[in-house]
């Protein structure tokens, strides 16, 4: 019980601190891991780095999902997990409220539209980045500049299914169709041809 | 109970549901869940729109938490108050708490299984599409003065080339927006 209040206390902290979100959880992780290495180890990071990429959902919450069902089974998974979520859910229904409150505001909506394309050019980084691990599988976001190490990762698979796809989502029927229909074709396509 | 009480709580309802499927789905990171948010809360049951997507998005780097939480709880509040906001909250995050704990306790070596190896594989490539048309699809609103073109196309190549950290560029953004839209033009206005 002791052990399991440290733990939403420490994951309760991460929540608090970690900006910007996915990976920003992973430092305060890993010190959680220095200080508590009887909870998890470096090794446990990298399991579940790996697992939380091959599944849906955001690291952070995977994490505390999973460490906390390793220390104190299912109600730990779950007290965890929310103690992860509390400090950025109480944080943003109050942003959410200034949000709605301020949205007529002159001023603050002269900020929002210098936001907005921000956030398009910050969403097509983030596009883009997945777009390397896709079709450069291995590429170990460092060296973007290095031609012949990348051309070497190239997956032309990858390639391909991207380019139908890119294909697809601008044609009038399939523009339309739900996002899930693309993620099921692609399961099935993955696994068929072995990608 | 009142019809109004009945009425947010069955709108909760349907925040929990329609969260919980974006969750469940949102494979390949912070913004891979941005196609799937735009099917479900823009086109079909109006929830918000596109602009106002951005908007919590830019809102959501700069402060703690995970973007699609924070949406989640944005959106959540916005239809159905408290109530919504935690329901969509906890919609979101259900499917990982499910499937990890079921990972923990009987599949440890999910990762190395070569099915869903391949299964990510292909999943990323088509992730990346969507995301890029969704891209597509929020420029055309959300860029229609030069100054907004050559903000996000700073913010992409600080980013994607440099790796400068989001909270910077949302917070110059901001500063721009101030000064541009805010300042400068309304000096335009004084005058004419």
């Amino acid at each position: 019980m002791k052990t399991l209040i440290l733990l939403c206390l420490n994951f309760f902290k991460a929540g608090l601190f970690a900006f910007g979100g996915g990976l920003a959880t992973l430092p305060f992780i890993n010190d959680i891991s220095n200080h508590h290495p009887d909870w998890f180890t470096k090794a446990d990071i990298a399991n579940m780095i790996a697992i939380s990429e091959s599944t849906p959902g955001p690291i952070g919450v995977n994490m505390a999902t999973y460490v906390g069902y390793h220390v104190a089974g299912i109600p730990g998974a779950i007290l965890n997990t929310l103690s992860l979520v509390l400090p950025s859910f109480i944080i943003f229904y109050i942003v959410a409220g200034l949000m709605s409150r301020y949205s007529q505001n002159k001023t603050v909506m002269a900020v929002f539209q210098g936001l907005r394309p921000a956030a398009v050019g910050l969403i097509a980084a983030a596009g883009f980045s997945v777009f390397l691990i896709a079709l450069f599988p291995g590429y170990d976001g460092k060296t973007l500049f290095d031609m012949d190490s990348l051309t070497g990762l190239f997956s032309w698979k990858a390639g391909i299914l991207f380019l139908v796809a890119m294909v697809a989502t601008c044609l009038p029927k399939l523009k339309d169709l739900h996002p899930l229909w693309y993620i099921a074709a692609a399961t099935v396509i993955g696994i068929v041809f072995q990608f | 109970m009142e019809p109004q009480n009945s009425s947010l709580l069955r709108t909760s309802l349907s925040l929990y549901g329609t969260f919980a499927r974006i969750g469940f789905f949102m494979f390949g990171g912070g913004y891979a869940m941005l196609p799937l948010l735009q099917k479900e809360c823009v086109d079909k049951h109006h929830w918000t729109d596109e602009e106002e997507i951005l908007d919590v998005f830019a809102m959501a780097q700069c402060t703690p938490g995970i973007i699609s939480v924070n949406t989640a709880t944005y959106i959540g509040k916005k239809q159905a108050g408290l109530l919504g906001s935690a329901l969509a909250t906890l919609g979101l995050i259900t499917p990982s708490i499910l499937l990890i704990t079921l990972i923990a306790a009987l599949l440890s070596n999910f990762a190395d299984l070569a099915a869903v190896q391949h299964a990510l594989a292909a999943i990323r490539a088509v992730v990346t599409a969507l995301i890029f048309a969704s891209v597509v699809k929020m420029g055309k609103g959300a860029l229609k003065h030069p100054v907004q073109v050559a903000i996000a196309l700073l913010a992409f190549l600080a980013v994607a080339l440099f790796g400068t950290s989001p909270v910077v560029i949302v917070v110059a953004a901001a500063l721009i927006g101030f000064l541009y839209f805010g300042l400068l033009r309304k000096e335009k206005e004084a005058d004419a």
